[in-house]
């Protein structure tokens, strides 16, 4: 059945879904006491803070500045006092300025329209959606929080022919956008019609891989009621929710390396997650002040989807699932593949948290590293074509310039070549040790 | 037979003879007048090539020396003045005057002042690991132990210390080639002065966390209490972003600081043990011993 399934030709790699939550309804979480929202949530420029300490704010308050057009502004997901803009640790452990409000009672804007209703009727026009998207401080769901509004501007010269919106989700446990998808599926019919008409495009597809075939039945069974709205079904591979891959799999087009961007072959690329916060933003009034978060992992008692307020500690999360478990070796903000291990469960909630993964400690340790032996495993998964057992070594040799030729700044870093190396070598790390230092020398260039 | 012989010898001894005559005069023409001094300079250079001049290579640094006609901004770390002197009486110039210097580790966190509170177990490399997190520890600025520093080192001179997991620098062997500081993702390494019979006083930290903060992760950080800043008699002692920061140039090594210092922040090398009627004395060393060693 699955062989017929439309994917990216190169590379990949399929691992255990392990959806554990996909059958799991979006709940609400109780409101912390506290929460610390980072001003750096988005790539790009921090955002300037406008309260002070003991403001009171509501939920939705314009809090922090975007301070560049790639920046995004960001709201007040609590009502109450701010109690300092203080540096807090982020999810490496460095610390990073945050707003940080006591919370009192949940008083929000009066502009914002909390009801359920749909809204299918768009009465603005390409300019106001965008200009409500950037106000509402919309950034990339799918885990790179990329300013939305900067994808939505397209660049004199430049013509979009297509949107294609992200369903696949490819990283194994998350389930966040899945769940969306079921439960707000007309809501992202809507927001997908929003952004159409703010690109002027005529066209959208949306990419579901074939694990969700409940999400493909029902985003079909409405996708008729739209005009131009198609919905493809993807096989499962991943990295195939990467940018690259996704406008492979879905059109055939191949996005040229770094700088290079969608709109160059005329498409442009946004995730389920980010629909639907443009949804609410244009048709509801509503700023990104929360987002699914899935609470997963094999040891955790009831894995879940939580729509979690931006600012709300980890910890409180894991609690209502029922505590972290005993046997916990690591936690992972993000998915098993791409994710990122965190030290601590006191950091907030971002824009970009799309999972938190619970592992115990017979999956946390690293397997010991031995000698490369030249199979080129890691060549034959790379999606991009690279050969990451040559681009490790140049790393390691800090033979950068080397690294620079064999086109290390295309790395998308989804490592699929460390999770198929037999010989368990962190390839990945020294990639991107290499990728950074390379991108930095080609800034320094430029300058 | 014979004759083959005979015409392969003629031939290839014409050969040979055109392209001597035509390398001959290429190599006329194409000839590089270098001063023989550079090659003179270089003999004495020890040919680490370990580029702590700020040159490429010893090569680079005996041309400068040769080209610049003053030695003043020129100075061999690994070599140091006895070198320095060589090469001016070569050169027939006056060397400049060079504090000898020496890699210090501004970190005293060992495992027992400052608790693992997670475990690493990707690749030893303190870039890779500084750019994946803060470090292992509850200090953002602390050492990660990875030894960076002893991998960039060509003198053998930074070690790891089992018991600690911080770096030591051989005071011997240090040349002051400032690699390691320059390796260090975290930069905890600093060049300061040797100072007479290799004794320093300075802050082995580099937290700039406030007090509390910075006293919860590690039992040794500076918590910036002031009370150096206020003990020092010559100004030397700065707080800045809650830590200390001591002169080198205007510390005479009176070691007031160290005595108040409430975490031993501050360190004290190669001074003799201490007795108590020594804490109320004036400086035993001065400024003009600093600089003859």
């Amino acid at each position: 059945m699955s062989k017929g399934l439309k994917t990216f030709p190169v590379g990949g790699v399929h691992s255990c879904d392990n959806k554990l939550s996909a059958s799991k309804q979006i709940e609400s979480v109780a409101l912390p006491t506290i929460v610390s929202i980072p001003l750096s949530q988005h790539i790009g420029a921090p955002a300037m803070p406008i309260v002070k300490p003991l403001d009171k704010v509501k939920v939705g308050q314009l809090i922090a500045k975007a301070s560049g057009f790639v920046s995004a502004n960001i709201h007040s997901s609590v009502s109450g006092t701010v109690k300092k803009i203080d540096d807090v640790p982020d999810s490496c452990g460095y610390k990073r300025p945050a707003v940080i409000i006591d919370v009192e009672g949940d008083i929000w804007e009066e502009n914002i329209d909390r009801t359920d209703s749909l809204l299918k009727e768009i009465i603005f026009d390409q300019k106001s959606i965008i200009e409500k998207i950037q106000a509402a401080g919309i950034v990339g769901l799918g885990g790179a929080t990329f300013p939305t509004h900067v994808k939505l501007s397209v660049p004199k010269g430049k013509t979009c022919e297509y949107l294609l919106i992200n369903g696949v989700e490819c990283e194994p446990y998350l389930t966040s956008d899945h769940r969306l998808m079921l439960e707000k599926t007309e809501e992202i019919f809507v927001g997908i019609i929003i952004v159409m008409k703010a690109l002027g495009v005529p066209k959208a597809i949306i990419g579901i891989e074939n694990n969700k075939k409940d999400a493909i039945d029902k985003m079909s069974a409405i996708s008729n009621n739209y005009k131009g709205i198609s919905v493809q079904a993807l096989k499962v591979q991943y990295p195939q929710g990467g940018e690259k891959q996704l406008a492979k799999a879905l059109i055939n087009r191949e996005i040229p390396a770094p700088p290079g961007l969608p709109i160059d072959v005329g498409c442009v690329i946004q995730n389920v997650g980010t629909i639907y916060a443009i949804y609410e933003a244009v048709q509801k009034n509503k700023p990104l002040i929360e987002r699914v978060v899935t609470i997963t992992g094999k040891s955790i008692k009831k894995p879940s989807n939580f729509l979690a307020r931006i600012g709300t500690p980890i910890s409180i999360l894991i609690q209502a699932t029922g505590g972290l478990p005993e046997d916990t070796g690591k936690i992972i903000s993000g998915g098993p593949m791409m994710g990122k291990a965190i030290n601590t469960t006191d950091i907030p909630v971002s824009k970009g948290t799309s999972g938190i993964l619970v592992l115990p400690e017979e999956l946390s340790n690293r397997k010991n590293a031995n000698n490369c032996i030249l199979c080129a495993k890691c060549v034959s998964v790379c999606p991009l074509g690279l050969e990451p057992y040559l681009l490790s070594k140049l790393s390691l040799k800090s033979l950068f310039d080397k690294a620079e030729n064999e086109q290390v700044v295309n790395c998308i870093e989804c490592g699929c070549c460390s999770y198929n190396c037999p010989a368990k070598i962190p390839l990945l790390d020294f990639i991107r040790l290499a990728k950074t230092t390379v991108m930095k020398n080609i800034r320094n260039r430029v300058k | 037979m014979q004759s083959t012989l005979k015409y392969a010898i003629l031939s290839l001894s014409t050969i040979g003879t055109v392209s001597a005559i035509i390398l001959y005069f290429i190599a006329q023409k194409f000839k590089v007048i270098e001063d023989p001094r550079i090659d003179d300079v270089e003999q004495v250079l020890p040919l680490a090539n370990c580029g702590g001049c700020g040159y490429p290579g010893c090569r680079n640094f005996a041309e400068a020396c040769v080209n610049k006609h003053d030695l003043a901004c020129l100075y061999c770390p690994v070599g140091g003045p006895a070198t320095m002197q060589k090469i001016a009486k070569i050169l027939g110039l006056e060397a400049g005057e060079q504090i000898p210097m020496i890699a210090v580790v501004r970190c005293s966190g060992s495992p027992e002042n400052r608790p693992k509170t997670t475990i690493y177990d990707s690749v030893k490399n303190c870039l890779i690991a500084s750019s994946v997190y803060s470090g292992d520890t509850g200090c953002e600025y602390g050492c990660l132990g990875l030894g960076d520093c002893v991998a960039s080192c060509l003198f053998d001179a930074i070690h790891i210390n089992e018991k600690t997991s911080l770096p030591e620098v051989d005071q011997d062997k240090c040349t002051a080639c400032n690699a390691c500081v320059k390796a260090c993702p975290k930069k905890i390494i600093e060049l300061r002065k040797k100072g007479p019979k290799d004794r320093r006083v300075f802050v082995s930290c580099i937290n700039k966390e406030k007090g509390a903060i910075a006293r919860k992760s590690c039992k040794v950080a500076c918590i910036a209490c002031m009370k150096c800043q206020k003990e020092c008699p010559f100004d030397a002692i700065t707080v800045e972003n809650f830590l200390a920061y001591i002169d080198f140039e205007k510390c005479k090594l009176c070691r007031k600081c160290v005595a108040v210092c409430p975490t031993s922040a501050i360190l004290e090398t190669n001074f003799p043990p201490k007795k108590d009627s020594e804490l109320n004395k004036e400086p035993i060393v001065t400024q003009e011993n600093n600089t003859n060693v």
